[in-house]
């Protein structure tokens, strides 16, 4: 299975435990929060080495986003990734997830592969969409939410996890897995790897290697589009009770007979 | 006119599709009145009675033997198939894993924009546009999303959001039923086996009180006090990412953006600060109870009443009283 290629889709996206609401102005505070690779992304990539480990494969980790995504990719090389491809292009700014899907799916096209995989859904996001829709778009089969996933021949065998139910699937390759955080403990960056690891080459992908229509593409080309962005205002203050825990648990009770949730004596 | 995709799981409607149309029918005031529910499955013709209590204008049932069982290849191409023919300017569907699969599959194939998790949903008094917000961030903000050009505006929408509409038992809608072109070879995925997850605990988003803890809870021994109130209040117990993540609490007890959005009656918070993950999930709630001994968190800000102590002896000290309220109760009976 030397030949077996395989692309993963990572994404760089802001830690979102660490975003804040500036309370006075209720904007956004990005500044000083670190960039991650999306942490199911990384679930992926740990899927893609396994099967490298076990059967022999070609990994191509593949990103899209601003020149500093590197780190990602760099990362990825750490952890034992073959080849890493930076998708970067002004034109590409502000992408929705049809178009963002459009875009990676003609450089899965163009590097060529037998398996992708990607997180389930990036932290900054959380849409599940993109995934999905460049399986759509490459007219492939999808598997969405793998929670386990083994390789029989030509066919991939997925447990993936529903609202009720797991289910047992199986499709032919080629195909997209989208996976999530239950697969898999994702290894550490190895030494070995680390070494060396700066020099490895990078390819970039911009719009004359990918030629799209610049109308088709970014904020332009975007179905969606977003009209405004706010935090939530505050809602208005109810009672403040600071004192003994009889009274505390006294006003409760009275509190729920009046608002008729337990039945009055 | 505003399509709503009911889903339905072995001839049962799930109440997310029934509370879209609720929804749906209110935006289409500012439209043109029509919502068209659209039902997919084999068999289930019986199923438009139910919907017509909600108050569709149409029902269309889409059956073929293929769509037995859900599959993402056989329910996109039969919803490809109905849309095409139909024609909607805007598209709903529950945000359930299954209809947060075949919303991005079906939007790329009708080269529309989709928004998923949608948390309200309005129209656009001048353009007539579906505004749609969402959280981003990890509920840090909040994003009105628009799909200007493209068509159907596509959103998924989580169970909970919008409240379930009451029925019109006397109401009855005529339903189509419209046979896809399907055969064997549109389904890629193939379904080898089905495992029910174990549940131990009811489904919190059904709960009509939900007593919740969070860190400040301390320890799983403690989640027993909690309990035991929710028992005795006929409700049920959830928590924040941080008591799941402590492992006091299973996954699927958590409130919040990447948990369950709930709107219950009564929400009680133990010693939840309040972070805008947790908030994105409960904040509908009716009546909001927080505990907490910083009487800056988050959470006593949006709490109708909030209660500055800690929790535990107050907590105790509750149990005893409804306890006793409770006793009163089977003397008189008695």
């Amino acid at each position: 299975m030397m030949s077996f290629r395989i692309i993963v889709f990572a994404k760089q996206v802001p830690d979102t435990t660490e975003v804040r609401v500036d309370p006075i102005k209720g904007t956004l505070i990005r500044d000083g929060v670190k960039s991650i690779m999306n942490p199911e992304d990384k679930n992926a990539l740990e899927v893609a080495l396994q099967l490298k480990d076990k059967y022999g494969a070609k990994v191509t980790v593949i990103t899209m986003g601003p020149p500093s995504a590197e780190a990602i990719l760099r990362e990825s090389y750490a952890m034992g990734a073959d080849e890493a491809v930076l998708i970067t292009d002004p034109l590409y700014a502000g992408s929705d997830t049809w178009v963002t899907s459009m875009i990676l799916a003609k450089a899965a096209q163009m590097m060529g592969f037998d398996l992708i995989l990607t997180g389930r859904q990036a932290i900054d996001g959380d849409t599940a969409q993109v995934g999905i829709e460049i399986a759509e778009h490459l007219k492939i089969p999808v598997i969405a939410y793998a929670v386990d996933l083994k390789i029989e021949g030509e066919r991939v065998i997925v447990t993936r996890e529903l609202d009720n139910t797991y289910e047992v699937v199986s499709t032919r390759i080629p195909c997209l897995v989208t996976c999530t955080k239950e697969l898999n403990k994702p290894r550490y960056m190895r030494v070995e790897n680390i070494f060396g690891y700066f020099d490895r080459p990078i390819s970039i992908f911009n719009n004359s290697v990918l030629k799209f229509d610049k109308n088709e593409v970014g904020l332009v080309g975007s179905p969606t589009k977003v009209r405004r962005t706010f935090t939530k205002g505050p809602k208005e203050q109810g009672t403040i009770f600071n004192g003994t825990a009889d009274e505390a648990a006294e006003l409760i009770l009275s509190k729920l007979k009046a608002e008729k949730l337990i039945s009055e004596q | 006119m505003i399509m709503v995709y009911c889903e339905q799981r072995n001839g049962e409607l799930l109440n997310v599709g029934l509370e879209l149309i609720g929804k749906a029918v209110e935006l289409s005031k500012d439209l043109d009145g029509e919502v068209t529910a659209v039902v997919c499955g084999n068999k289930i013709t019986q199923l438009s009675d139910k919907i017509s209590q909600y108050g569709a204008t149409r029902i269309i049932i889409v059956e073929h033997p293929l769509l037995e069982k859900y599959t993402v290849d056989a329910y996109t191409e039969a919803l490809y198939q109905v849309i095409t023919s139909e024609n909607p300017d805007i598209l709903l569907l529950g945000a359930t894993l299954t209809g947060r699969e075949l919303g991005p599959r079906l939007a790329a194939r009708l080269r529309t924009g989709l928004t998923a998790d949608c948390t309200n949903l309005e129209i656009d008094p001048e353009s007539k546009l579906l505004l749609m917000t969402r959280p981003a961030f990890g509920g840090n903000l909040m994003a009105t999303i628009i799909c200007p050009e493209r068509r159907p505006q596509m959103a998924t929408i989580r169970p909970g959001v919008f409240p379930l509409p009451k029925p019109d038992t006397q109401r009855e809608v005529e339903a189509y039923v419209f046979t896809p072109k399907l055969s064997e070879e549109d389904i890629k995925v193939k379904v080898q086996q089905i495992i029910a997850k174990v549940r131990k605990h009811k489904d919190i988003t059904a709960e009509k009180i939900i007593v919740a803890g969070g860190r400040g809870v301390g320890s799983k021994e403690n989640f027993e006090l909690l309990e035991e109130l929710a028992e005795l209040l006929g409700g049920g117990i959830a928590g924040s990412r941080a008591a799941v993540d402590e492992g006091w609490l299973p996954k699927d007890l958590q409130v919040g953006q990447t948990g369950k959005v709930v709107r219950p009656k009564l929400y009680i918070a133990i010693g939840i600060s309040g972070a805008i993950q947790h908030l994105a999930g409960m904040q509908e709630s009716e009546y909001i109870i927080a505990i907490n001994k910083d009487p800056e968190a988050p959470i006593m800000k949006i709490a109708d009443l909030a209660i500055v102590g800690d929790w535990k002896p107050i907590v105790r000290r509750l149990i005893q009283q409804l306890k006793q309220t409770m006793n009163i109760q089977e003397e008189k009976i008695s």
